[in-house]
C-alpha cells in the first residue's frame, strides 16, 4: 500500500473560529484509524514577561496555504498516515481564543503522536503568519524564538 | 516588473504593503534586496535586517536565488505563526 496516495490533507486558513468536536468527529469516521491526536493552540495571558489582552495574526494568503500542505505532505511521507487537518485562524484573536488546530489520524499512536509534533514544529518555523500583541506595553510584533527552530531541527535528523 | 511584497514588521516599518519593481539588473533576489534598499536611508535600514527572509513566488529562497521579470518576491521577518 502506498501511504502517500492514501493520505487525506484538509488545510484551512481563515478568521472563523474552528469546533474542535466537529473536526475530531470529521477526523475519526474511519475504523482504519485506532489513533487520532488532535493539537490546539491558544491565545495566552503572558509572554515575554508582558501581559497580553489580544493579538492579530498576519499571513501571506497562497503561500501559507501550500506550506501547510507541502509540511502535511511531508509528515505523510515519514509517518503511516491517514489524514491530516490543518487550521489556522488569522485576524484579531482575543485571550484564550483557540489559534491553530493540528489532527492527524493513524493505525497506531506511535505515528500520530510524532506526526502531530513534526506538524506543529514546522508550522511555527515554516508556514508564513506573524503575531502582533496588545497589551500592557503597547502593540509589539512577536518575536520568532530560537527554541521553536531548535524543535524543529530535531526532525531533520 | 517584478511585484514584490512586504509582510509584518517589514511592511508597517516601510509603509508600504507591495511595490512594482523593474526587472532589468536584478538578477537574484540579493540583488533586487540592494537596488530596493537604495531607495533611501529607511529603507536601506529596514531592509538591511541580518534576519529577513525571501520568498519567490511564494517558495522560501536564498539571496543569490534567481529572480526574474514577471516574478512576485516576498520580503519578511522570521514567521511567528501556531
Amino acid at each position: 500500500m502506498d501511504n502517500q496516495n492514501m493520505l487525506q490533507v484538509s488545510v484551512r486558513v481563515h478568521p472563523q473560529d474552528f469546533s474542535v468536536a466537529d473536526e475530531y468527529a470529521l477526523l475519526a469516521c474511519d475504523n482504519q484509524d485506532g489513533a487520532v491526536v488532535n493539537f490546539v493552540g491558544k491565545v495566552r495571558d503572558f509572554n515575554d514577561g508582558s501581559a497580553v489582552t489580544d493579538l492579530t495574526l498576519e499571513h501571506y494568503p497562497g503561500m501559507t496555504e501550500s506550506v501547510l500542505l507541502q509540511i502535511s505532505q511531508q509528515a505523510g511521507e515519514r509517518w503511516p498516515l491517514n489524514k491530516v487537518t490543518i487550521i489556522h485562524r488569522v485576524g484579531s484573536l482575543a485571550l484564550g481564543e483557540q489559534i491553530v488546530f493540528i489532527g492527524v489520524t493513524s493505525a497506531h499512536r506511535k505515528a500520530a503522536f510524532a506526526a502531530c509534533e513534526f506538524l506543529i514544529d514546522f508550522l511555527k518555523t515554516k508556514a508564513p503568519f506573524w503575531k502582533r500583541e496588545a497589551g500592557d506595553t503597547g502593540l509589539k510584533w512577536v518575536e520568532a524564538r530560537d527554541s521553536d527552530q531548535q524543535a524543529a531541527n530535531i526532525w531533520k535528523k | 516588473m517584478i511585484q514584490v511584497l512586504f509582510f509584518a514588521q517589514i511592511r508597517e516599518l516601510l509603509g508600504t504593503a507591495n511595490v512594482e519593481h523593474t526587472a532589468d539588473n536584478i538578477d537574484t533576489a540579493e540583488a533586487l534586496r540592494v537596488a530596493l534598499a537604495a531607495t533611501d536611508d529607511k529603507w536601506a535600514k529596514v531592509l538591511a535586517s541580518d534576519k529577513l527572509l525571501v520568498a519567490i513566488n511564494q517558495t522560501m529562497s536564498q539571496w543569490d536565488s534567481p529572480v526574474k521579470d514577471g516574478d512576485e518576491v516576498a520580503f519578511f521577518p522570521p514567521v511567528t505563526g501556531g
